[in-house]
């Protein structure tokens, strides 16, 4: 079994982004950048499988700039067996990375491509269902547990109510939720490892996709601020302002 | 042309966040449909159809919609599309597993989770966890929006008389199969649409210490949230987390103990009316949001909560 995994390289989950003075989106030169974090999770499990012997290779994909190169380097250390960089200028939009990953999978011939259930940065939550209605495979999304049987995954989401479970039938698509599991470190010989790696570089325009954004971002601004509040001294104090200021209670 | 919106039910009865939808939806459009794709799911589409919000009902009942299956769901909906400028649904884990595959399948690029309006092809959207608001315009023919509930009111429930339409049964997929749901139930307010909210984080220490908080919740009619540390140390289910991939809540009071305030956590809750934090760190960045922060060890303070609360004559339910 093959396992593609989609990574993406977004601003630092610690980092507290700055909205640009001329509203045309956030400050990125300068901020430190990191894996998605539920696609860390997402890597982890695929490698988790393959150790258990389920699964012969992993490979590892980024759309992106050039730098995204960095995202797809840091999967290898932590296990994927190659990488593959689509070079992408520019905000590419969910529908556009669903495309170029349809692409890679149609070359590629995974049997499951794993991703995070959603990007921290722009809190989209669609590649990795639209890649399954593009694809036609099944769909089981924001994973908490994954039990791979012969011809099928059993799969744990978590969803409003509490958990779901349901099985789908290989090939498919998993996005992963945070608490699938613990993602490692790379340990300093698995980085050095990871340079030898091979990362294939393609342009989204040799795969003929149209990254063309369809939707005009026309502003970014800050949220309004919340007026600063007290601190109170006691449990009493506290509870009469609730009473008689805030009226809340 | 008209809006389509999908609503989200068990076969018995609406989930709310549809109604905060339809808000939404006639926003964009006076007419707007709802879609009641479901297994004996009669009561439901005759509940839609009393929202006076709500033109036209189209019911499509059949076994492959009886557990929700996007997989199934998506062609029914494709087989509607072509008569609507719209099609909308709640963003939670109900429309966002939906909504991108259907979106896919006509080409279009979805706008994820609005919060707001503009004009029927432009919408305010949180992008970076809610630190930043985005207008953005879609240039696709038909849109494709989830919408996010607690930014819209919900719309009322009676006095409506729209027409139930039986509409195609579409494809089936034998792609995937539900197997089970464990629903907590519970008799509290639902988290996303209670009126108080009193939420624990790593600070509780353990699932136990939780009861520190059910005390207070259950004097205030309060529903229980947590913070993602809380769910991922065990201390309480998922069902409970708030914040940037879990729940987003704007109650009236919020009550955060012994969280400390990460920017994920805050993307869930600081549209709340009034923040109260708890915490004995005085550094700790919940405080930053805080509209009362108290300085003190939760262990003490929770009790003596309690206790203050039942010396009040009225409490506010």
């Amino acid at each position: 079994m093959k396992i593609l995994v989609a990574v993406k390289r977004v601003i630092d989950y610690n980092v507290q982004i700055r909205v640009k003075d001329d509203g045309s989106g956030v400050v990125t030169e300068n901020v430190k950048m990191s894996t998605n974090p539920p696609d860390d999770n997402a890597i982890e499990e695929a490698v988790k499988i393959k150790e258990s012997g389920k699964a012969k290779e992993v490979v590892a994909v980024s759309v992106g700039e050039e730098k995204a190169q960095e995202t797809v380097r840091k999967a290898l250390a932590v296990g994927a067996d190659r990488g593959i960089l689509v070079k992408a200028e520019g905000a590419i939009e969910p529908l556009a990375v669903s495309k170029i990953l349809q692409k890679i999978v149609e070359k590629e011939k995974p049997d499951l491509v794993f991703m995070g259930k959603q990007a921290i940065d722009d809190d989209c939550n669609q590649t990795g269902q639209m890649l399954a209605a593009l694809l036609k495979w099944p769909q089981a999304t924001f994973a908490s547990k994954i039990d791979v049987k012969d011809k099928s995954l059993e799969v744990t989401r978590e969803i409003d109510e509490g958990l779901e479970t349901i099985e789908v039938n290989i090939p498919a698509i998993v996005t992963c939720d945070l608490r699938l599991n613990e993602p490692r470190y790379a340990s300093l010989p698995n980085i050095m490892k990871a340079k030898k790696k091979p990362i294939e570089q393609l342009n989204a325009s040799d795969l003929g996709v149209d990254t063309k954004p369809r939707i005009e971002q026309i502003k970014v601004e800050e949220p309004p601020k919340r007026k600063a509040g007290i601190k109170v001294a006691s449990v009493e104090e506290l509870v009469q302002k609730l009473k008689n200021e805030a009226k809340v209670i | 042309m008209s809006v389509l919106l999908i609503s989200e039910h068990n076969n018995k009865e609406l989930k709310p966040f549809t109604l905060n939808a339809i808000t939404a939806a006639s926003k964009i459009n006076e007419d707007v449909h709802v879609l009641v794709l479901g297994h004996n799911s009669d009561s439901v589409a005759k509940s839609v159809s009393e929202v006076p919000n709500v033109k036209k009902v189209v019911h499509i009942n059949d076994t492959i919609y009886e557990n929700y299956l996007a997989e199934n769901y998506t062609s029914a909906i494709i087989n509607l599309s072509k008569d609507y400028s719209h099609i909308m649904c709640s963003a939670n884990t109900f429309g966002k597993n939906l909504m991108p595959r259907i979106a896919a399948l006509l080409d279009v690029s979805q706008v994820s989770d609005i919060t707001k309006v503009i004009s029927s092809d432009t919408f305010l959207r949180p992008i970076y966890a809610g630190n930043a608001f985005a207008t953005v315009k879609s240039s696709d023919k038909i849109k494709c929006i989830t919408i996010r509930p607690t930014s819209f009111d919900p719309a009322p429930t009676t006095g409506g008389s729209a027409e139930i339409q039986t509409g195609e049964v579409g494809d089936s997929t034998n792609l995937s199969k539900f197997i089970k749901k464990e629903e907590i139930k519970s008799d509290r307010p639902e988290l996303g649409t209670a009126r108080v909210v009193i939420s624990g984080g790593r600070g509780m220490q353990s699932g136990e210490n939780f009861k520190l908080i059910t005390a207070v919740a259950d004097k205030l009619n309060a529903a229980i949230g947590a913070s993602r540390a809380a769910v991922d140390a065990g201390y309480i289910t998922n069902d409970h987390q708030v914040g940037q991939t879990g729940k987003v809540v704007v109650p009236d009071l919020y009550i955060a103990v012994g969280i400390s305030g990460a920017i994920q956590h805050l993307a869930g809750m600081k549209e709340s009316k009034v923040i109260v934090a708890i915490n004995k760190d005085g550094e700790a960045p919940i405080f930053s949001v805080a509209d009362y922060g108290l300085e003190a060890d939760l262990f003490e303070a929770l009790p003596k909560f309690l206790e203050e609360l039942n010396k009040l004559n009225t409490i506010q339910k």
